[in-house]
C-alpha cells in the first residue's frame, strides 16, 4: 500500500549554490503527483531528496524535514538504505544492469535485500514484470537474454519492475518516459495510472499533456521554489499563481 | 558579410584550387563560415604545397610499418637461432624436464613451470590488492590523498626491476625466512605447499616480488575501467538500497568486469617477462618442486644468466627456443589482455553497457 510524504522546509544544495528554497508539500497515499517546470528548476533535485539520493553527490547537502508515512526520512536513526528499499526510482534514462539477465534485473533488489528462497523469486519477478506490462513481451528470454538487449522503451519497463519488485510504498519517476517513443510512452502511462492502486507515485514530467493525463496532483516548480500545488485539473485550468498560468500557456520555459 | 567577402577574396587569389575543387562555391563557404568568422589564415598561403604532408604521411607509415617489420624480424631471428635445437628435440624440448648442458640434455619444463608458478602466485597476491587499492582510491578515499596515493602506486610501475631485486634480497627474503615461511610451514604444510627447508629465496619469494611489481598495473587499469562505468549504474543499484560495498560490487565491478579481466591479464604479461628481479630472489635452479620454499627457476631468468655461458651450439640454440616461447607466450597474453581493456574503455559499448 501507498503512504503519504510529507515535506516541510526543504532545502538542498549543490555545494555553495542552493537548489531547493525551502519546498513544504503534502502528497496524499495511493495519489498520483506530477512535478512540472522549467529545466533546472529543482525536479530532479526535489524528488531525490525524497529517496536520499541527493546526498550520493559529493558536496550535495539537504536541509529540513521528509516524511514518508511514519519514517523521517532524514532522522538520526534512519540509514538512508532503508530509506531507498522503501522509495522506489525509475531514472529518466533508462538503466537497467548489462551483464544481468532480464531476470535478474528485477531480482536484483530482492537479492541485495536477502531474499534467497528460488519460488518466491520466480513468483516476484513475474509479478512485477505483469506489472510493468512487460511479462508477455520476455518471459521467454528471461534467464538467457540480457536487460541491455531490449528496447528503449522495454528496458524503462523492466526498470519499473525492478523498482516495484522491493515491493516500495512510494514510487518516484524523474521524467521515465522522456527518452521513449510514443507507444512507449503511452504504454507507461497506462502504467502509472494503475500503479496508484498500490504505491503512491510522485512522476516528474515536461509534458503537461503527460501531467495531465496521469496526475491528479499537480506541483508547479520554478527556479527552485514551489509555486503551485493542487489538483492537476484546477493547475491547468485556474491556476492561482500569475508565473503558473504563464508557464501552462506556454509564455515561458 | 564579412563571411561572403572573404570567400570570394580566398576563391580569386586561388583559382587553381577552384577549378579543381568538385563543389567549389557550396563547401568553400561552409568551411569558412563554419570555423571563424575571418578568413581562415592557412587558406591565404600562395604557395600552399602539399609535398610536406606527402612527407610526413610517408614518414609515419615507415615508422608504423618498421615496429611491426621489428616484430617479425625477431620472431624469424629466434626461429632462425634455435633451428638446431627445434630439430633435435621437436615437441619434445617442451616436456623435458632435464636440463643438463653438459650432457646434452635440454627440457624446457622447469622453467616454463617457474614462469607460470611465480605468475601465479603473484596474481593470487596482486589481484585482490590491486582491485582493493583501485576501489579505495576511486570510491573511499578523500580528495586530496586521491592524487597522492594514484601516484604513488603508479610509481611503482617505473622503479627499476633491478632494485627490486635488491629490496628483495635484503629486506624482502630475510622478512620470509624469519616472519612468514615458518608461519606458513606450521600452519599449511599439510597442503606440501610450504614445506622442506626454508632459505627464504625461492619460488615464493619471486612470486611475492612479482605481485608488488605487477599490482600497480592491475590497479591503474581497474580504476580506469571503473570510470568508464556510466554514473546512471551507480545510482540504478544505490536506488534499490545497497549499501556502499553492495553498490560497488553489482554496479560497478560487475559492469567492469572485462576490462579488470584485461588488467589482470596485462599484469600477467608484465609477470611472465620479468627478469631480473625473479633471478635475484627465484635461486636459479631448474627443479620442479611442490614445495613453494624451494628454488625453481623461469624462462626469462635463465636466459639473462646463461645466454653468457653457453658454450655449445645446441646450449645456445635451446636457449634462444625457451626465448621464442616466451616471446610468443607474451604477445598472446598482451594482445588478449589489450583487447579486453579496448573492448570496455572504447570498444562496441553495446556489448558492455547496452
Ligand atoms: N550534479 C550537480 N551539480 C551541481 N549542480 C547541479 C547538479 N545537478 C543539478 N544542479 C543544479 O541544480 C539546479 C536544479 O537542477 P535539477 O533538479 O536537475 O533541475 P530539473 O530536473 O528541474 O531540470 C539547476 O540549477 C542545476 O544546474
Ligand atoms: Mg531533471
Amino acid at each position: 500500500m501507498g503512504v503519504g510524504i510529507e515535506v516541510r522546509g526543504l532545502r538542498a544544495w549543490f555545494g555553495a549554490s542552493e537548489a531547493l528554497h525551502g519546498i513544504s508539500v503534502e502528497m496524499r497515499p495511493n495519489t498520483v503527483t506530477a512535478i512540472i517546470g522549467p529545466s533546472g528548476c529543482g525536479k530532479s533535485t526535489f524528488v531525490r531528496c525524497l529517496n536520499r539520493m541527493h546526498e550520493t553527490i559529493p558536496g550535495a547537502r539537504v536541509e529540513g524535514e521528509v516524511r514518508i508515512g511514519s519514517t523521517d526520512v532524514y532522522g538520526n536513526g534512519t540509514p538512508a538504505v532503508e530509506v531507498r528499499r522503501r522509495v522506489g526510482m525509475v531514472f529518466q534514462k533508462p538503466n537497467p544492469f548489462p551483464t544481468m539477465t532480464i531476470y535478474d534485473n528485477v531480482a536484483a533488489g530482492l537479492k541485495l535485500n536477502g531474499f534467497r528462497n528460488r519460488r518466491e523469486l520466480d513468483e516476484t519477478v513475474e509479478r512485477s514484470l505483469h506489472m510493468a506490462a512487460l511479462w508477455d513481451e520476455v518471459k521467454d528470454g528471461l534467464k538467457k537474454q540480457s536487460g541491455a538487449s531490449l528496447s528503449g522503451g522495454q528496458q524503462q519497463r523492466l526498470c519499473i519492475a525492478r523498482a516495484l519488485a522491493v515491493q516500495p510504498e512510494v514510487l518516484l519517476m524523474d521524467e521515465p518516459a522522456s527518452a521513449l517513443d510514443p507507444i512507449s510512452t503511452a504504454k507507461i502511462e497506462d502504467l502509472i495510472y494503475q500503479l496508484k492502486e498500490r504505491f503512491t507515485v510522485v512522476i516528474v514530467t515536461h509534458n503537461m499533456q503527460q501531467a495531465a493525463r496521469v496526475a491528479e496532483w499537480t506541483g508547479f516548480f520554478l527556479m527552485g521554489d514551489l509555486i503551485e500545488f493542487d489538483k492537476t485539473q484546477k493547475i491547468f485550468t485556474t491556476p492561482g499563481d500569475k508565473r503558473t498560468e504563464d508557464y501552462i500557456t506556454g509564455r515561458f520555459g | 558579410m564579412s563571411v561572403s567577402l572573404a570567400c570570394e577574396l580566398n576563391t580569386q587569389k586561388r583559382p587553381e584550387l577552384h577549378l579543381a575543387d568538385p563543389q567549389p562555391n557550396v563547401s568553400k563557404l561552409e568551411v569558412v563560415a563554419s570555423t571563424t568568422p575571418e578568413p581562415a589564415p592557412q587558406m591565404r598561403r600562395p604557395h600552399a604545397s602539399t609535398a610536406p604532408d606527402k612527407i610526413f604521411k610517408y614518414l609515419t607509415v615507415t615508422a608504423a610499418l618498421s615496429v611491426v617489420a621489428v616484430v617479425l624480424l625477431i620472431v624469424f631471428e629466434l626461429v632462425w637461432h634455435s633451428r638446431l635445437a627445434i630439430s633435435k628435440f621437436g615437441f619434445g624440448f617442451f616436456a623435458g624436464s632435464d636440463w643438463d648442458p653438459v650432457s646434452g640434455e635440454f627440457g624446457a619444463l622447469p622453467f616454463i613451470y617457474g614462469t607460470l608458478v611465480s605468475s601465479l602466485i603473484a596474481l593470487i597476491i596482486a589481484v585482490p590488492l590491486g582491485i582493493g587499492v583501485a576501489i579505495f582510491i576511486n570510491e573511499m578515499c578523500p580528495r586530496r590523498l586521491r592524487t597522492l596515493l594514484s601516484f604513488t602506486v603508479e610509481l611503482l610501475a617505473a622503479i627499476p626491476s633491478v632494485i627490486y631485486g635488491l629490496w628483495g634480497i635484503f629486506v624482502l627474503v630475510p622478512f620470509l625466512r624469519v616472519h612468514v615461511d615458518p608461519l606458513l610451514k606450521a600452519n599449511l604444510g599439510w597442503t606440501g605447499l610450504f614445506t622442506g627447508p626454508i632459505y627464504g629465496i625461492g619460488m615464493l619469494a619471486a612470486g611475492v616480488i612479482l605481485s608488488i611489481m605487477v599490482v600497480p598495473f592491475i590497479s591503474s587499469i581497474t580504476r580506469e575501467v571503473m570510470l568508464t562505468v556510466p554514473q546512471n549504474q551507480r545510482e540504478g543499484v544505490l536506488a534499490l538500497g545497497a549499501t556502499q560495498w553492495e553498490m560497488i560490487r553489482t554496479g560497478i565491478l560487475r559492469n567492469a568486469r572485462v576490462g579488470i579481466t584485461g588488467g589482470i591479464i596485462l599484469g600477467l604479461g608484465r609477470a611472465l617477462g620479468e627478469t631480473m628481479a625473479v633471478t635475484m630472489v627465484i635461486g636459479n635452479r631448474p627443479e620442479i618442486a611442490k614445495s613453494l620454499f624451494a628454488p625453481g627457476y623461469t624462462m626469462a631468468s635463465m636466459i639473462a644468466n646463461e645466454f653468457s655461458e653457453a658454450t655449445s651450439q645446441l646450449y645456445l640454440s635451446a636457449i634462444v627456443e625457451i626465448g621464442l616461447a616466451l616471446f610468443l607466450l607474451t604477445l598472446v597474453v598482451n594482445g588478449l589482455a589489450r583487447l579486453l581493456v579496448w573492448m570496455t574503455t572504447r570498444g562496441s559499448p553495446s556489448r558492455v553497457y547496452g
